[in-house]
């Protein structure tokens, strides 16, 4: 338990009712988050990212469950709370940004609307003041004659404007934490960069914590603070950015960075890959999920789970992993 | 990769133009258009690598399917193996198809889920008649998977038994079956996890060392552009504001679009991204029905004069003394150059 910490995972694991049985998709995790910081969360499909993100909230739809661990959010745990008590919490102290800012958006109610509902909802103002507020948070994030466009529909936004309003919904009731789940991945690259630099500045105003699930290091590497690499559904690994960078210590981390070609830097050459693919979750091997993959897999990798254990003595630095073979 | 530039180009393409119109009503009255390719015009060497870059609605993908005449063209030229296609009825295309074939962007959709792999990657060969004996037929599709890292064995098996990265691999055979000298990759890595990413970009660049293979290769991704072109294109609503060989692009990129591109990208390095400075761009690109006049990305650029507002400016090459130290084949469509 971590004393400082705004948000504390403990021991988390999720599964999914499928066809094909009972899949795990996370798997013991343990992360916390302190206010003001950004961590992300980096991993390919089906690491578990996603999921962990609406573990948090509660938001895992009928086939998922919670099989144990805790979520201790400003000291309480999310998971003992009713249906009714985590309403209360959704949307005003923790608020999530999604991907898909079309399909996250309703269709049918006017995007002033959209971004008033919360505050109506929870700071229990009325309609026109509520509105009042939508207004100055859409100047907020930088949308131009913000007022006059309360009354426009999603479809009128173009995609970066989209997760603009996305984010004015977020911080709404000025949230102490937000969750965004890949936010600008369905956007081009130079509204990518406009609006993860809004969303770091504002929450950096706020003092909020912002965790970012995201599959791009670039991304990982301008914005986060710290980082935790997720692979079959635990983390692998976890560090400050600048360290996780500086000196990768999974065979994952450091064959996930040595895999993307860069923008500087030798062209033309073969990459350096990871071969194989990423597990099932449905037929996760036996021992260290990546030992399939992993070129200094030995024994020990194949039979028991490494845990995570700090590296080089930096307690913040810790990896899960037995160990390259002497 | 680099052969005599006296050489005739493989394709060769000259002020390319799709504009699709707008109608109205139940008349469908056509009120106007969207030029999603205005004037696009650029070579491919044989054996190389050109890349195609920009944003969503750029027009990239629609030039695709220009050059290989999926897509009607509004105007221009277009020049296959020394011969001018721009006119071919459908039936004389069928030859020229053969020589040019593509990757498509999603390994989900752009494979028949009820037909076998064997079938898949063949059925080139059956459309184009080249499947008369069953014998050479299996061995064309063995040989065909293992060319691109699949095992033979697999070929009875169906679409949704492999993942992304093999789907993609099932695509690249198919692409390969008829022998062709031009592979257009629209996307072809941009749906797949960062892992798999690499595999694919090195089997596509084995495949063009053992196979003489030209690429055309549309992405999003400039790193990734980067990695696997010889020259680059940028695209900004549909027309190229900059052509340049990759080592110079990135070097000293031109055009304040491509500046503001790479500026945009972030670098997985911590420690760069904490003193590079971040000089975004304002704004989203316009919407392609109503273009701004002049130079279409005046309204973004943050080194816009007067006359960019007025005069589409054109792409040159070697324009004014800022470009005169470099003997390279640049070109770029920006006022700043003007003389």
């Amino acid at each position: 338990m971590n004393a400082d910490a705004l948000l504390d995972i403990e021991d988390l694991s999720v599964s999914f009712r499928t066809d094909r049985g009972k899949v795990r998709a996370v798997s013991d995790l343990s992360l916390s988050v302190k206010q003001g910081e950004t961590l992300a969360i980096v991993g390919e499909s089906g690491s578990g990212k996603s999921v962990t993100a609406l573990s948090i909230l509660r938001l895992l739809g009928d086939n998922g469950m919670i099989d144990d661990g805790r979520v201790v959010f400003e000291g309480q745990d999310l998971l003992a709370l009713s249906a009714d008590e985590i309403r209360q919490i959704r949307g005003d102290r923790i608020a999530m940004i999604f991907q898909e800012p079309m399909s996250s958006l309703n269709p049918v109610l006017t995007i002033g609307k959209q971004v008033a509902e919360p505050i109506c909802l929870h700071r229990d103002k009325d309609w026109s003041e509520a509105m009042e507020m939508a207004g100055s948070l859409l100047a907020k994030v930088a949308i131009p004659d913000a007022t006059e466009r309360l009354g426009d529909y999603p479809h009128q936004f173009s995609g970066g404007m989209r997760q603009r309003v996305m984010i004015a919904m977020a911080l709404a009731c000025q949230p102490r934490l937000i969750i965004a789940d890949e936010p600008t991945t369905a956007l081009d690259v130079t509204v990518q960069a406009q609006i993860l630099a809004l969303l770091k500045e504002l929450t950096e105003q706020s003092q909020a914590a912002l965790i970012l699930i995201t599959h791009d290091l670039g991304v990982v590497a301008r914005y986060a603070d710290r980082v935790a690499v997720m692979y079959g559904g635990r983390i692998v690994e976890t560090a400050d950015a600048k360290e996780l960078y500086a000196n990768p210590a999974h065979p994952y981390t450091v064959g996930l960075m040595a895999s993307i070609p860069g923008i500087e830097g030798d062209a033309g050459t073969r990459l350096i890959t990871i071969d194989g693919q990423p597990p099932d979750l449905a037929y996760l091997p036996p021992g260290c999920a990546f030992a399939p993959r992993c070129q200094h897999a030995h024994e020990a990798c194949g039979s028991g789970i490494p845990t995570l254990e700090s590296v080089l003595q930096n307690p913040s630095h810790r990896r899960a992993c037995f160990g390259y073979p002497s | 990769m680099n052969l005599a530039m006296n050489e005739k180009p493989l394709l060769k393409v000259n002020d390319l133009k799709v504009h699709f119109s707008l109608t109205e009503g139940f008349l469908e009255k056509e009120v106007g258009s969207v030029k999603a390719v205005d004037g696009v015009s650029f070579e491919l060497r044989r054996g190389e690598t050109f890349g195609l870059v920009g944003e969503s609605g750029c027009g990239k993908s629609t030039t695709a399917l220009a050059v290989l005449r999926m897509q009607p063209l509004t105007g221009g030229l277009i020049e296959f193996e020394g011969n001018d296609i721009t006119r071919l009825e459908p039936h004389q295309m069928r030859p020229v198809r053969r020589r040019m074939q593509m990757v498509y962007q999603d390994p989900f959709g752009s494979l028949n889920p009820r037909m076998q792999i064997r079938d898949i990657i063949g059925e080139p060969l059956l459309v184009h008649g080249l499947a008369t004996n069953r014998r050479l037929f299996r061995e064309r599709i063995d040989e065909l998977m293992d060319m691109v890292g699949l095992l033979p064995d697999m070929s009875d098996r169906y679409p949704h038994e492999f993942s992304g990265g093999q789907r993609q691999r099932i695509g690249i055979a198919r692409a390969l079956a008829l022998e062709p000298s031009l592979i257009i990759c629209d996307e072809p890595v941009s749906a797949l996890d960062v892992s798999i990413q690499a595999q694919v970009l090195n089997l596509l660049m084995d495949l063009q060392r053992e196979l003489g293979l030209t690429y055309l290769f549309i992405a999003h991704d400039l790193s990734v552009v980067r990695h696997i072109s010889d020259r680059i294109g940028v695209m900004y609503l549909g027309r190229i504001v900059e052509i340049a060989g990759r080592d110079e692009l990135f070097a000293h990129p031109r055009h304040p679009y491509t500046q503001a591109l790479l500026a945009s990208v972030p670098r997985p390095d911590p420690a760069l991204e904490a003193t590079r400075s971040q000089q975004l761009i304002v704004g989203e690109v316009p919407s392609p029905k109503t273009p701004p006049p002049g130079c279409h990305f005046h309204p973004r650029c943050p080194k816009v004069m007067g006359v960019c507002r007025e005069e589409s400016p054109i792409l040159e090459s070697n324009r004014g003394a800022l470009l005169s130290n470099h003997q390279d084949e640049s070109r770029v469509a920006c006022h700043l150059y003007d003389a």
